[in-house]
């Protein structure tokens, strides 16, 4: 290298080009190395065969925030938030709920429900609203506090007592802890409903509607509610991976790709630069691992060169990844009873009622799977004809409760459980099977095997409140700096956790400009 | 290891040597040590103190902890462990090492020995099982608890090597301080370290417990030819601070026991900042550890001479007469041999130094009348105590 590095992003998801975009502007020289051929980690499309495209496993995206959006002049570069979607929320007879951000619908829906619905949106997006201030700065530290962390905290505060009010605030306060089943049963009668609702509260996370904590990650889901609607992933140039990377480069950040890192390097308790699984050695003044955080500390950086109850506590980090991904690439354009195919181009839930999700999460805790698995699907090629030939159509599915550990092992009963994924779609969708031209399932051994992430966990570490915050993703690296000086974090795993927000990778970028960039 | 159904009958568990040890007690003071009943006194604290100087003292090491620490990764993971540069570290040799936590602080310190490439014994003062299962994570290494498994003795006094010659233990004229050798006794395989805790000429013996007594009964069987003594932990506690050697626990609270703010101790802090190599490369503790060091010193365990020859106990340090008070008394005896009331206090430096006067306020009694005097302290750099006979090899023959 004869030119200077600043800084070495390791991992281009859209995490690590929000942070190098960031860093670009702020006059750093970035290098982002990206050990796959295409940029977006996690959202990087995916193909099947030779023309089925998929848009990567995220299925459904919020807008980003306006001023990461402004910052990064995305929309210059071609991202657009996309069409808002409802969430269709199943039903084996046909009597499906129609969910939008302020409305609901639907055969034999209750009317009680039907009026309560805006209201507990309404409420709980207020809620989201007050704890923003969290999820938009780094965490604050409670002990040896910044004068930056003292004004988070005096914005929370303010935002709870005084933007809530007093009866909010004490409703806001009752049910920041509990469980999502005893709130949603409060609150509606419904069980399409509350199934739809409590689905929302705990994908991607080891949580049932029961377990406490899971008000709390629906606040962290409705975050993104609160820069607008939610919408489908379908690709294309309006998608944020591509603006991201062309508002990175635009200002002089490189994106080197099958670049595979191996290791940082670090001497004398500092991080200098990292080293290819080629054996060539890149240097830099500050290195940033947008690889989750057991990934970074574990494999990157290795345990003889952290401090032994740092390295315990990551090797604690709780994060077996629970969702699976099943593509589909159909012939033709599956049908649904019941279902309008206007509304085909929306997001399909199969969660009928908490009961089934509990009951669906109780066999990943037990390293089984569900006959009956949560599933969240969607058609993207109703949106974009170009991911799919001429009436043929590619179909996403977020399987849920897939535990990582399958008693028995994966390579013996994943096509077994395919086939079981495929019959239970089935049962909503009768044409399916006779469609299907190819499939592929991503278990979370998969996807830890593809995506370099430590047990396949979407969020790099479960968003359970032990580990929000100032615990993301632990004691000792929240502040996206960590033990090692001149390496920093900038991924899903750090505060405020994952979903395509860039939230990380911007709090990171600001967090290593106040600490002085590359200097 | 094989555990007897009916142990909880016993609320302290015996050592492989305790029955020579009761056969021997005429005071019967018996203490805890680590689950196991040993003697605080067996005899008579001064006769068992002057045999560890001027004689020999056998005393009962089993309820030390001792870890077995194996595997290809073993030396990794003990560099990352201690604080110490190990680099010199060879197969026959022991080191004296420190353990810290992240935060820099003492958990405990103790003795490394190393067997062979990939096999050493950690016998430390606490038990530290979890800490070690706990730093083993990510590295190639295979940690078990052998405290149970090994009987050990401690044979120390400038007659020791005599004693353990005449005794059928050959070959011991070699052995240099901190050496390792694998010997016999008669027919029983013993290792011989030349290591302890009383700062005088002094062996450790580490055996099967099967061969416990056979080893003890070899060692007594020359008690007409020197005069031998089985001792108790009070002597210990006079001749280890003659020596300045620390205990975790006692002087200063151990990192991991510590609820308080403030209460744990850095290594420069009691004394041990040189058994830290900041430059060996990472180990747990180092970044807070470099930190300290750039900042000015804050309080130092340091040894004090009493003046004077009332007993010190327990008392604050002062600097004056009827001055500030600056620190504590961490544990203080009246040493026969310096004629000397020996102490280690936890003193409060003052921008960094240590004030100019310390002075003790000792509290007394006098047929249960309290009363109070002041003594002024000297400050000593070195071991009070550490005669030439202690570190020559071959040792002298008595």
């Amino acid at each position: 290298m004869t030119e200077r590095t600043d800084a070495i992003i390791i991992g281009a998801g859209h995490n690590g080009l929000v942070c190098a975009a960031y860093l670009a502007r702020a006059g750093m020289k970035v290098l982002c190395l990206e050990s796959a051929d295409s940029a977006g980690g996690m959202s990087a499309p995916r193909t099947l065969g030779d023309n089925y495209h998929f848009p990567g496993l995220a299925l459904v995206a919020y807008p980003v925030a306006p001023a990461m959006c402004r910052d990064l002049k995305l929309e210059q570069f071609g991202y657009e938030p996309g069409k808002a979607i409802d969430t269709i929320a199943l039903d084996a007879n046909g009597k499906h709920l129609t969910i939008g951000t302020n409305s609901v619908s639907g055969d034999s829906l209750p009317e009680s429900d039907r009026k309560a619905y805006p209201k507990i949106r309404e409420q709980y997006l207020a809620f989201a609203k007050a704890l923003h201030p969290l999820f938009d700065n780094k965490p604050p530290r409670l002990k040896h506090m910044e004068f930056a962390d003292k004004t988070t905290l005096v914005k929370l505060g303010w935002n709870i007592r005084l933007g809530l009010g007093r009866e909010a605030m004490y409703e806001f306060l009752r049910v920041a802890g509990i469980n999502i089943h005893d709130v949603l049963n409060e609150a509606f009668e419904d069980d399409r409903l509350k199934g739809a609702i409590a689905a929302d509260a705990v994908m991607g996370s080891a949580m049932g509607p029961r377990t406490p904590g899971t008000v709390l990650t629906w606040l962290q889901r409705l975050q993104g509610e609160l820069n607008g609607p939610m919408s489908l992933q379908s690709g294309g140039r309006s998608q944020l991976v591509h603006a991201l990377t062309q508002s990175a480069e635009d200002v002089g950040a490189t994106v080197r790709f099958n670049a595979h890192v191996d290791k940082v390097l670090v001497e004398n308790g500092k991080a200098f630069g990292v080293e290819l699984s080629t054996g060539e050695i890149l240097k830099a003044r500050i290195v940033i691992s947008n690889a989750d955080p057991r990934s970074t500390f574990t494999r990157l950086v290795g345990a003889p060169r952290l401090d032994a109850m740092f390295a315990n506590r990551v090797a604690q980090i709780r994060g077996a990844g629970v969702v699976a991904k099943l593509h589909l690439a159909l012939s033709g354009k599956p049908e649904f009873a019941g279902l309008p195919e206007a509304q085909m181009g929306n997001r399909l839930l199969i969660a009928p009622s908490m009961k089934y999700i509990e009951q669906a999460f109780n066999h990943s805790k037990y390293d089984k799977y569900s006959e009956h698995p949560v599933l969240d699907i969607a058609i993207p090629s109703v949106h974009n004809h170009a991911l799919a030939p001429e009436r043929h159509h590619v179909m996403s599915v977020n399987v849920a409760f897939v535990p990582y550990h399958l008693e028995g092992g994966w390579q013996e009963q994943k096509a077994t459980f395919a086939h079981k994924v495929i019959s239970q779609l089935g049962q909503y969708s009768p044409n399916l099977k006779s469609l299907i031209v190819d499939h592929e399932l991503l278990t979370p051994r998969d996807i830890e095997e593809q995506y370099h992430a430590v047990q396949g966990h979407w969020h790099h570490g479960e968003l359970s409140i032990h580990q929000s915050f100032m615990m993301r993703p632990l004691y000792g690296a929240a502040q996206y700096d960590t033990p090692i000086e001149k390496l920093f974090l900038c991924g899903a795993g750090s505060h405020p956790g994952g979903g395509l927000t860039g939230l990380p990778g911007r709090n990171a970028a600001k967090r290593i400009l106040e600490l002085g960039g590359a200097k | 290891m094989n555990i007897d159904r009916e142990h909880f009958r016993q609320a302290l568990q015996r050592t492989p040597f305790h029955d020579r040890f009761a056969a021997l007690s005429t005071t019967e003071e018996w203490m805890a040590w680590n689950t196991y009943k040993v003697p605080r006194v067996v005899d008579n604290l001064s006769t068992e103190y002057f045999a560890v100087r001027s004689g020999c003292a056998v005393m009962d090491l089993t309820p030390m902890e001792k870890y077995r620490i194996t595997g290809i990764g073993s030396r990794e993971f003990l560099d990352r462990l201690v604080t110490r540069d190990i680099s010199k570290l060879r197969p026959g040799r022991v080191t004296y090492v420190v353990l810290c936590n992240d935060e820099g602080k003492v958990i405990d310190d103790g003795t490394l020995f190393q067997f062979g490439e990939h096999e050493y014994r950690l016998c430390s003062q606490h038990h530290q099982f979890d800490w070690l299962l706990m730093s083993a994570n990510g590295f190639d290494v295979h940690v078990e608890v052998e405290t149970h498994d090994v009987a050990a003795l401690a044979v120390q006094g400038p007659t020791s090597y005599s004693v353990l010659s005449a005794a059928g233990i050959c070959k011991l004229d070699q052995l240099k301080p901190f050496g390792i050798a694998e010997l016999r006794c008669g027919d029983i395989p013993v290792t011989v370290s030349r290591t302890g805790y009383t700062g005088d000429l002094g062996y450790e013996l580490w055996t099967q417990p099967a061969h416990a007594l056979q080893l003890w009964d070899a060692i007594f069987g020359v008690q007409g030819q020197y005069d031998i003594h089985a001792m108790g932990l009070s002597a210990l506690e006079m001749v280890r601070i003659e020596a300045g050697f620390i205990m975790p626990g006692f002087d200063f609270n151990t990192a991991e026991s510590t609820i308080r703010n403030g209460y744990d101790r850095s290594p420069y802090e009691v004394g041990l900042g040189w058994v830290v190599n900041l430059d060996k490369g990472h180990f747990t503790g180092r970044k807070a550890l470099m930190a300290e060091v750039s900042r000015p010193a804050e309080r130092r365990l340091t040894k004090i001479v009493v003046n004077g020859n009332k007993p010190v106990g327990e008392a604050f340090i002062f600097d004056g007469k009827n001055g500030k008070q600056v620190g504590e008394i961490k544990c203080a005896t009246w040493s026969p041999i310096l004629k000397a009331n020996l102490a280690l206090a936890d003193i409060e430096y003052v921008d960094g130094r240590l004030p100019s006067q310390l002075w003790a306020r000792i509290d007394y009694q006098r047929e249960l009348k309290w009363l109070s005097t002041w003594a002024e302290c000297q400050v000593q750099s070195k071991a009070f105590f550490n005669p030439e006979h202690r570190s020559t090899t071959p040792p002298a023959r008595y």
